[in-house]
């Protein structure tokens, strides 16, 4: 369909007929500081006026006289927790009276949400989680179920953040896919397009209209900006012959000096599927649960086995993380595991930057 | 992911003060007739309320029935399943993973290599190749321990080794009193191996350094890389590639592995760090 306006005074319609479609609506608020993805009910609670400074090692909230509320880059999260739960039961174990061991599926109810405000990086990201979790002989029943009542509300990125390499990357900053229904934010209001089957029938409920010349124009300057002020770059879209030519590069030593190996970047990266499983008995003994929680290949349990840590050092950690990253993902999913968000660089306690390391140990590599 | 099916322990085998085998039964017998495996493929044995680990299967698949795991003694989850008794029920998911080449080995030679543990992943290639012995030319089993007494199944290579073409070459880091075989590291044992001049597939598990110190050995006598398979040990948590840890460059060695052909994993074997 061609693309239509939608003014600002009804991005509150859009809200109700999302709920009245039988979705739970999640989208970004100003809380802690910080911009998070969260469930919101009126679209008051949306961060109207919020700017956010972005630098290696730090996330700075900015407040103006705006009327915009998508006038930012990025959150430490965004889809990632929606689908891949940082915490997720995965059975559950119990005696019977005949001391028989019985073991049961969660049951996960469709719960249909609705993200609003989803960066065009977050949906590389989902897409990158989903040929990891559903590709392959095994489907992971949990991702699975929670993808699925998915409802993705896309909005073209305006602002990206200094730490943003989304345009080096390919993976944005405007959106070419995987949304329900994409939005750009003008001052007045939104341009608002389709995806879906199901984005195109929710469209038709709202009060559009036509889209002037003016508003058509200032779409395709404002992506185009969003683009064209993005310094920072990986040199290369595919790193993996440089990286694995250069495992003994004396730059792992230094990045790893400077290395906490405290796993935020694995945190707050929207691709990193790591996950360790544990056992959690009720105090009464009679069930017990087995659950994943997120894990990181910064921690040395990581790589545990029988007495043994296969990366006992930050070095060893740090080239894991990298190698893998931009290099055997390859491998595995066809491209690189980086989408350019940027998170790792704001989100690190002091600052290590993935463009300015890749840069380091692969040299200017023609892409 | 697939749900833990119970499982009852029919037998605890005492191998060594550290290492036991247990004897597995699944309690339903629709999942009993269904279950297969190759040699060389794991099950994620589930203590309950503990935790589960990935165990290789040590059995013969034709006895499907009974599942043998032979476990040593290391961790939180081994110290609870070495005090399990018979009547004992566990959870157990799988099998997982690619197994041991042994189509390729029809009619070659069947080289067995291992050091300390790693002896149980090929033990079902040895009672496999003695069960199906005309399939298969040659069986020459080697193995390396780092002193005497940690050699489990001694009666075992005790009677392999009078099987008519039946090679039995052990040595030990340290022998010890009562050690009738080699003192010193597996790669002194190639020369009595007599490769040369025959189609070998060898089948390697074990310490790293181990299956890295043999290649160059098989290599000089002349065995193809292709024919060389390594399986790998990394921390396994899900079994089916999703959970990461057990990543090994591109490789996720539960789901890819833990049986290579050489040449897939050449680029980083002996890497430290991965």
């Amino acid at each position: 369909m061609q693309p239509r306006f939608l003014p600002r005074a009804h991005l509150s319609t859009l809200l109700e007929k999302l709920h009245a479609n039988g979705f739970i609506t999640v989208a970004p608020q100003l809380i802690d500081d910080a911009i998070l993805y969260r469930p919101i009910e009126s679209v008051d609670k949306l961060p109207h006026g919020v700017s956010v400074e972005q630098q290696p090692g730090s996330y700075r909230i900015l407040h103006h006289d705006d009327q915009r509320c998508f006038a930012w880059a990025n959150g430490p999260q965004a889809l990632k927790p929606l689908t891949f739960l940082p915490e997720e039961t995965l059975w559950q174990a119990r005696r019977d009276a005949q001391g028989s061991l019985v073991f049961d599926a969660p049951s996960r109810p469709p719960k249909p949400i609705a993200v609003l405000g989803v960066r065009s990086c977050d949906i590389a990201a989902h897409q990158l989680q989903h040929a990891h979790f559903l590709g392959g002989v095994t489907r992971d029943e949990a991702f699975d179920a929670h993808q699925a009542a998915l409802f993705i509300i896309a909005v073209n990125c305006s602002h990206p953040a200094a730490t943003c390499f989304c345009a080096s990357t390919g993976d944005g900053p405007s959106c070419s896919g995987g949304y329900d229904l994409l939005l750009d934010e003008l001052d007045e209001g939104f341009v608002v397009q389709s995806g879906s089957a199901r984005g195109a029938s929710l469209l038709a409920e709202l009060p559009l209209q036509a889209l002037t010349p003016g508003q058509s124009d200032a779409t395709a300057a404002q992506r185009q900006q969003a683009a064209a002020v993005q310094s920072r770059r990986l040199p290369s879209r595919n790193l993996r012959a440089a990286l694995f030519a250069s495992l003994d590069h004396p730059r792992w030593q230094s990045v790893a000096e400077r290395c906490l190996a405290c796993g935020n970047c694995t945190s707050v990266c929207p691709t990193c599927f790591c996950h360790s499983e544990h056992d959690e008995a009720e105090m009464s003994g009679e069930a017990s649960k087995h659950l994943r929680r997120w894990d990181s290949c910064f921690t040395t349990g990581h790589s545990y086995i029988h007495g043994v840590v296969i990366r006992a050092s930050i070095a060893q950690r740090y080239r894991q993380w990298l190698t893998h990253k931009l290099g055997s993902w390859h491998d595995q999913y066809g491209r690189s595991g980086c989408v350019g968000c940027g998170r790792c660089i704001a989100w690190c306690p002091v600052g290590i930057d993935i463009t300015e390391e890749a840069t380091a140990i692969c040299g200017e590599v023609a892409s | 992911m697939s749900l833990p099916h119970e499982a009852e322990v029919v037998e605890r085998i005492e191998e060594t003060s550290t290492i036991f085998t247990l004897r597995l039964r699944f309690t339903d017998p629709v999942i009993r007739g269904q279950y297969r495996f190759i040699p060389g493929q794991f099950n994620m044995l589930y203590l309950y309320g503990v935790g589960e680990i990935p165990i290789s299967i040590v059995s013969d698949p034709l006895d499907a029935h009974m599942l043998d795991h032979t476990i040593r003694n290391v961790g939180r989850v081994t110290a609870g399943f070495a005090q399990l008794k018979a009547g004992d029920r566990i959870g157990v998911r799988g099998p997982f993973g690619r197994g041991w080449p042994m189509q390729q080995a029809e009619g070659k030679n069947v080289v067995v290599i291992t050091g300390g543990l790693g002896c149980a992943p090929v033990v079902s290639v040895i009672h496999y190749v003695l069960r199906r012995r005309e399939q298969f030319h040659r069986l020459i089993i080697m193995q390396g321990v780092k002193h005497g007494d940690d050699l489990i199944w001694r009666e075992q290579y005790e009677a392999w080794s009078k099987l008519p073409d039946t090679q039995v070459l052990l040595a030990a880091d340290q022998g010890g009193p009562l050690w009738p075989w080699r003192v010193g590291n597996v790669s002194m044992l190639f020369d009595e191996a007599h490769l040369n001049g025959y189609e070998s597939v060898v089948m390697m598990c074990g310490p790293e350094g181990m299956m890295l110190a043999s290649i160059p050995e098989l290599r000089k006598r002349g065995v193809a890389d292709e024919h060389i398979w390594l399986s790998m040990e990394r921390n396994m948590q899900c079994g089916a590639g999703k959970c990461g840890h057990c990543q090994h460059g591109g490789h996720f060695v539960c789901k890819d592995g833990p049986v290579f052909a050489l040449p897939d994993i050449a680029p980083l074997l002996g890497v430290r760090g991965f």
